[in-house]
């Protein structure tokens, strides 16, 4: 197969080591180029979890060493170190791998989604040739079939996307929901930020101490107010969230249920992330409130986290599928250029036997011509399915070459290679 | 021709319902088969509809059975409007295995026989069954919004709603499509009420109970509008109201053949 793959990950190397191989877009590029100028295919991934090179059409040795070597170049490591985390893998294992890291199978979290944007990204600025064209292109179908055909991808797999999540749930689209974030702490803005990139607004700051929700609430464009405001805030609110350091609840069941008189039936989500809590648990008891505790939200990541688990045999089921159809296009590679040249071959003899003929032939009609060469190009056909068919079929197993090799020498065709490996300009 | 045609809507129709089932279990692949299914029985069933209307005189539909018919493919049609959107599979499994029950009912009762009733005139029948029954047909599927929305309320209320996440329809979506199939099915009751009673009045003849069946069917589903829009009714308690005025909807079904087809 001639395809190669040096790389790390979180699950050989620590986040210490992985930040220094990190490469960003305009990085992973520039690699890809230095690489593929070698004459060889090049796609680097890089992410926050991994950096691999994916390599093809070289001498195998010697691009590896060039990867590796510029690798610890622009982290500024000895190769001594980096090599002794790198990982290698080749051919078959190289492409299973790919297939696995673009299903999310191989990510911390198993089918987590971001990944696959990852590859495709790594793919388009990369420098594919036939070989990593055709990877990329299986791997990037086969993330796509696992998250269709499986649920591995439909849940949350932290406390912050839980709960937006289950906001989802309650609201549909979040786009034009609007957040309060009680609170100015690191915690809650971190979950405010990820309500924020479903589409979100963050409205309304809440805090104990002005200035810090004035400084938090001027990061995402929305009002900052008193804790003792609150009650009167809720009104225009779809989503509240809170993780206050308060000893008691900063929303009663009364402050809410006042609120809820001018909501005309719109719910209200409320998550609490706070310990002490902030939240009156009564608040839930309330028709169209949903309040959700960091214990809730955490059995809800405990819940899909095991669906997640259990999914991941029919993704891996699918992965092999697809990289077993690779496989089969791999080897066809090797038999194709010669099936082209018999099928060029035969037909070269035939229409020589129809120019020789063609004295003969000019007393036929116009019809009849036609008909002679339609039956000639059938017999052709006809003679050349099965041959071809048998070479598929060897070269879905392992003896493409050798049938290769005999169609060659049986019929005295030329090196036919023909099939380009340059990689794309 | 049309026995021909009942048999694949109904064995695809049937393969639907139970590929739901496999969906809510498990959703990949057998969600797909599910939506083909129902695509595929559609068709069939349309078609099945066409040659009843190609061969017959007048309205072809004015026995109880016919009725039936008509009003499953009706339900499959709302249905299909949203039913190939992957969320919505949840609701294929309360509209699609009923949708199966009622057509083999409709078989049964003899819907792929042409029949013609000279009693009513087709332009009166077309107007005031087409319309009845497309506005039984939205009132069945916001029942069946309604009851998805009970339960993915419920679940999220109980805090167990980790296995619902992105496989089923937000509830502001759910309660937002009920409240709109029911605007568009209560002027079709209406217009198909108006229509009897003009009959009623020109040819003589009395208020049965299916028809005060009928008339309070219309008042709870016309309150559930104005109690929606005017005191912003929505959620649970507008679920609930939808679900008693489908329960009125069963009871005009099945009172059908004891006073209009006795």
């Amino acid at each position: 197969m001639n395809l190669l793959l040096v790389g790390i990950s979180h699950r050989v190397a620590p986040v210490e080591l992985r930040e220094r191989v990190a490469l960003d877009g305009d990085e992973a590029a520039a690699l890809a180029r230095e690489l593929a100028a070698e004459g060889c295919e090049a796609v680097c991934l890089s992410t926050c979890n991994r950096t691999e090179l994916y390599l093809a059409g070289g001498t195998a040795p010697d691009v590896a060493e060039r990867a590796v070597a510029a690798l610890a170049e622009r982290a500024g490591l000895e190769e001594g170190r980096l090599r002794a985390v790198l990982y290698r893998l080749e051919d078959e294992a190289a492409g299973i791998h790919l297939f696995r890291v673009a299903a999310g199978l191989d990510s911390m979290v198993p089918g987590e989604g971001e990944i696959l944007g990852q590859v495709r990204a790594a793919f388009e600025v990369g420098q594919p040739g036939p070989l990593l064209d055709r990877l990329f292109r299986q791997a990037i179908h086969a993330g796509k079939k696992v998250r269709t055909e499986t649920a591995i991808a439909e849940s949350p797999a932290s406390v912050s996307s839980a709960a937006a999540a289950l906001a989802e749930q309650v609201f549909g689209d979040l786009t034009g929901c609007r957040v309060l974030l009680v609170g100015a702490g690191k915690i809650g803005e971190l979950a405010a930020r990820n309500l924020g990139s479903r589409g979100a607004e963050i409205a309304v700051v809440a805090n104990r101490s002005l200035e810090k929700a004035q400084e938090l609430s001027g990061r995402f464009g929305g009002r900052a107010i008193s804790l003792e405001e609150l009650p009167t805030a809720l009104a225009g609110i779809d989503v509240v969230l809170s993780s206050t350091s308060a000893s008691g609840h900063v929303l009663t069941r009364e402050d809410v249920a006042r609120a809820l008189r001018d909501r005309k039936g719109r719910p209200l989500f409320l998550i609490d992330i706070a310990v002490p809590r902030d939240l009156d648990p009564a608040i839930h008891d309330l028709d169209g409130c949903y309040l959700y505790d960091i214990d809730d939200l955490e059995s809800v990541v405990a819940e899909t986290l095991a669906g997640r688990r259990r999914e991941a045999g029919r993704a891996e089921a699918i992965v092999l599928d697809e990289a077993e159809r690779f496989r089969a296009w791999e080897a066809s590679r090797e038999v194709v250029p010669a099936i082209a040249s018999l099928r060029a071959l035969a037909e070269e003899i035939r229409e020589s036997e129809l120019d020789r003929a063609r004295a003969r032939l000019e007393r036929l009609t116009e019809a009849e011509r036609r008909a002679v060469e339609a039956v000639t190009s059938r017999i052709v056909d006809k003679l050349l399915h099965v041959p071809t068919v048998k070479m598929k079929e060897a070269a879905a197993g392992a003896d493409g070459a050798v049938y290769a090799d005999a169609l060659r020498h049986l019929f005295g065709l030329g090196d036919d290679a023909a099939s380009s490996r340059h990689p794309r300009q | 021709m049309a026995e021909l045609l009942f048999w694949p809507a109904l064995l695809a129709y049937s393969e639907a319902a139970v590929a739901y089932a496999g969906n809510a279990r498990r959703p990949g692949r057998a969600g797909r088969f599910a939506t083909w299914g129902v695509r595929v029985g559609w068709l069939a069933q349309t078609a099945l509809l066409g040659v009843q209307a190609e061969r017959s005189d007048g309205f072809p539909w004015d026995t109880w059975a016919g009725s039936l018919d008509l009003f499953v493919w009706l339900v499959v049609t709302a249905y299909l409007f949203w039913g190939c959107r992957s969320r919505f599979r949840l609701l294929g499994l309360a509209v699609m295995p009923p949708a199966v029950g009622l057509l083999f009912a409709a078989w049964l009762g003899g819907a792929t026989k042409t029949h013609v009733n000279d009693a009513y005139s087709s332009a009166f029948l077309a107007l005031h069954v087409g319309l009845v029954l497309a506005a039984f047909a939205g009132f069945t599927l916001s029942a069946g919004l309604a009851a998805l929305y009970l339960w993915q309320e419920r679940r999220l209320k109980l805090h167990r709603a980790g296995g619902l996440l992105g496989r089923a329809p937000s509830l502001v979506t759910l309660d937002a499509l009920e409240g709109r199939v029911v605007a568009f099915a209560v002027p079709a009751l209406t217009g198909g009420i108006v229509a009897g009673f003009v009959r009623l009045r020109s040819h003589g003849g009395s208020v049965d109970a299916l028809m005060i069946v009928t008339l309070v069917t219309w008042a709870v589903f016309a309150a559930y509008l104005v109690l929606r829009h005017g005191l912003g009714w929505r959620g649970r308690r507008a679920a609930y109201l939808v679900l008693a005025g489908f329960a009125l909807v069963v009871v005009a079904r099945l009172g059908l053949p004891l006073t209009h087809f006795a």
